[in-house]
């Protein structure tokens, strides 16, 4: 059943991870309700959501920290509940908590990460030294890791990371809290590590970071995979391009209606609002028709569907779940109602 | 690597890092020192006169009060070195680098491991310091042979391990450093209701059952033994199976709560 998720071929890869029906609950409280995922090998993933949607949860249970309620993740071809050490030596994870040690140098915490890969001592102080000077923390690498700044944490967080040279990376919030130039320095380094092959999981709640990086997008709402895809086929979603003219003469604005009889009409705000790909073609149609009838608008504003559109038609309050109809993923209730109990 | 070697490996480096944290920030080790020389000196020159007339030999010698004090202030320095343990553990559990070792193929006790190894060289070595502050105040241990200054050192050592794996579990479930080291406050005052400064039955009566039967009292005795050659008997057995409990105890409750789910 997990290959109703998305349709696959038969002589695809084995995915580097896939879950299915994943439920967690803390105290009561569902923070996960059946999810599944599959992350292709060398692909780029990106789980979108708000605030509290599960998204740390989903990478806890993914990178063997926590244990899920019910149904089942590999990850690397090991399952992470009976083999979670098969799993750890082809993970690496940033979470979203600075995970150095803020006591010892920069260059400390890489070679601690060395050590604890069994590296030996000069093979261990070449990749901590090249990792140094791939994230430009070579100047800061005598300082204790408490002195740096946010990004600069961050970076060396990931820099420990990739010390092991794991397969599959878990990225929980990679760019919360940084910089915009901070940001794309760490969009840079995680398209170069794509680039070698590694498989990247990342969580964001920016949808320009999920358009930016990820080749696939599942939007994760209230526990619940909300729609999948990529960040076309998403954008497809939602009723989304139009071009928005609003006019203060209640005559023009009539006139203008019987020009455009499918638009939508706002008239209170005299305004309509015309479907449209926001292209410089349909854009010239809409001036033409209006010099052909002698009114002028007194705004006319230009509106592409992106990420956000679909973010705010997926996770709004009240919103039905699968409200769109579109690449629901399958629900797994019956099966999963039973491992609850 | 079969995982024998890796738990050696592994703990080793974990060892490290914690040496390295306590050689860069001496000034908590440091702290945790002045408490027991204080003590030490306290009751050497300011109540020494009083107290000498309670441990027996009738005498109000200032040296021989301070002979049967030290091993007590010994240990009483390996109880308040826990404590240190016990805050370090858990301002180190809310690091966020003890959820990557989590992630990691490592071996899952080291990180525990490495904090007791490194807490039983740290009261060794502050067992020494003050010893040596003893010394220069005028202890002298000069009827023991060299056989029992081992088992002296392995006497504090042993209670040094089982000391510091009960610490490690109120680390452990103690939320922050504050209530950690609360927590962790009966290992600095078992210490003083023991025999350390007047023997046990110098006590008041009712009392005497809870200076008596605490770990404290027998491994103080033993020491006391070991160094200045007074009568041990089964205080000695009694010591051993108090601290292999402890540790044994300390051990299952702290890989217990270090192995619990993560929020």
């Amino acid at each position: 059943m997990a290959s109703s998720v998305m349709p696959t071929s038969k002589t695809a890869p084995p995915p580097a991870v896939s879950a299915v029906g994943l439920r967690k609950s803390y105290g009561g409280k569902t923070v996960l309700d059946g999810i599944d995922l599959r992350v292709p090998a060398g692909s780029v993933f990106a789980l979108l959501g708000p605030n509290g949607a599960g998204k740390t949860t989903a990478v806890k249970i993914l990178s063997t920290l926590v244990a899920a309620d019910g149904g089942q993740a590999q990850v690397a071809g090991h399952n992470v509940a009976t083999s979670p050490d098969g799993v750890r030596a082809a993970i690496g994870v940033t979470g979203q908590f600075s995970a150095v040690d803020g006591l010892i140098t920069g260059e400390e915490n890489m070679l601690l990460m060395a050590d604890l890969h069994h590296l030996p001592k000069r093979e261990g102080r070449r990749v901590a030294a090249e990792l140094l000077e791939l994230f430009d923390l070579v100047e800061a690498a005598g300082k204790p890791a408490q002195s740096y700044s946010g990004g600069m944490k961050r970076r060396l967080d990931i820099a420990m990371t990739l010390v092991g040279n794991p397969r599959i990376l878990f990225l929980d919030e990679p760019t919360t809290g940084l910089d915009p130039r901070s940001r794309h320095t760490m969009w840079q380094i995680i398209r170069r590590l794509v680039a070698d092959g590694t498989t990247v999981f990342l969580t964001t709640q920016y949808l320009d970071e999920a358009d930016e990086l990820a080749d696939r997008i599942a939007v994760l709402n209230d526990g619940r995979i909300a729609a999948e895809g990529s960040a076309q086929e998403l954008k497809r979603l939602v009723p989304g391009g139009h071009v928005r003219l609003r006019f203060s003469d209640p005559s023009a604005y009539g006139k203008a209606t019987a020009f455009w009889p499918d638009a939508t009409r706002d008239d209170e705000a005299l305004a309509l609002r015309i479907p449209s790909d926001g292209s410089q073609r349909a854009l010239r149609t809409v001036l033409d028709r209006l010099d052909s009838a002698g009114v002028e608008a007194d705004e006319l504003a230009v509106h592409t569907p992106d990420l956000d559109d679909v973010f705010f038609a997926l996770t709004g309050p009240g919103v039905p779940r699968h409200a769109t109809g579109i690449q629901p993923p399958t629900t797994h209730t019956d099966q999963t109602a039973e491992d609850a109990r | 690597m079969n995982s024998l070697s890796l738990a050696v490996r592994d703990s080793s480096t974990m060892l490290r890092r914690n040496l390295l944290h306590a050689r860069r920030y001496p000034s908590m080790t440091l702290n945790l020192l002045l408490t027991p020389v204080m003590l030490l000196l306290l009751f050497a020159y300011v109540f020494g006169g009083v107290m000498s007339q309670g441990i027996g030999d009738g005498g109000t010698d200032r040296s021989a009060y301070l002979a049967y004090l030290v091993p007590g202030i010994a240990l009483l320095t390996v109880g308040g070195t826990t404590i240190g343990s016990a805050v370090s553990v858990a301002i180190d559990m809310n690091e966020g680098i003890i959820a990557r070792f989590r992630t990691m193929a490592i071996h899952r006790g080291s990180v525990l491991i490495g904090h007791v190894v490194g807490s039983v060289l740290q009261c060794v070595a502050s067992v020494v310091l003050v010893g040596a502050v003893a010394v220069a105040i005028g202890f002298r241990s000069t009827g023991a042979t060299p056989v029992e200054w081992l088992l002296a050192l392995g006497l504090v050592a042993l209670v040094s391990l089982a000391l510091t794996w009960i610490a490690v579990g109120m680390g452990l479930s103690s939320p922050n450093a504050e209530a950690a080291s609360n927590n962790a406050l009966p290992l600095m005052v078992l210490p003083l209701i023991s025999s350390a400064f007047v023997p046990v039955h110098a006590m008041p009566g009712w009392f005497q059952p809870i200076a008596e039967y605490q770990p404290f009292t027998p491994a103080i005795e033993t020491l006391r033994g070991l160094l200045l050659g007074t009568e041990i008997g089964d205080k000695g057995w009694a010591a051993v199976a108090w601290c292999l409990g402890l540790a044994a105890l300390g051990y299952l409750w702290s890989t217990s709560l270090f192995n619990r789910d993560q929020k």
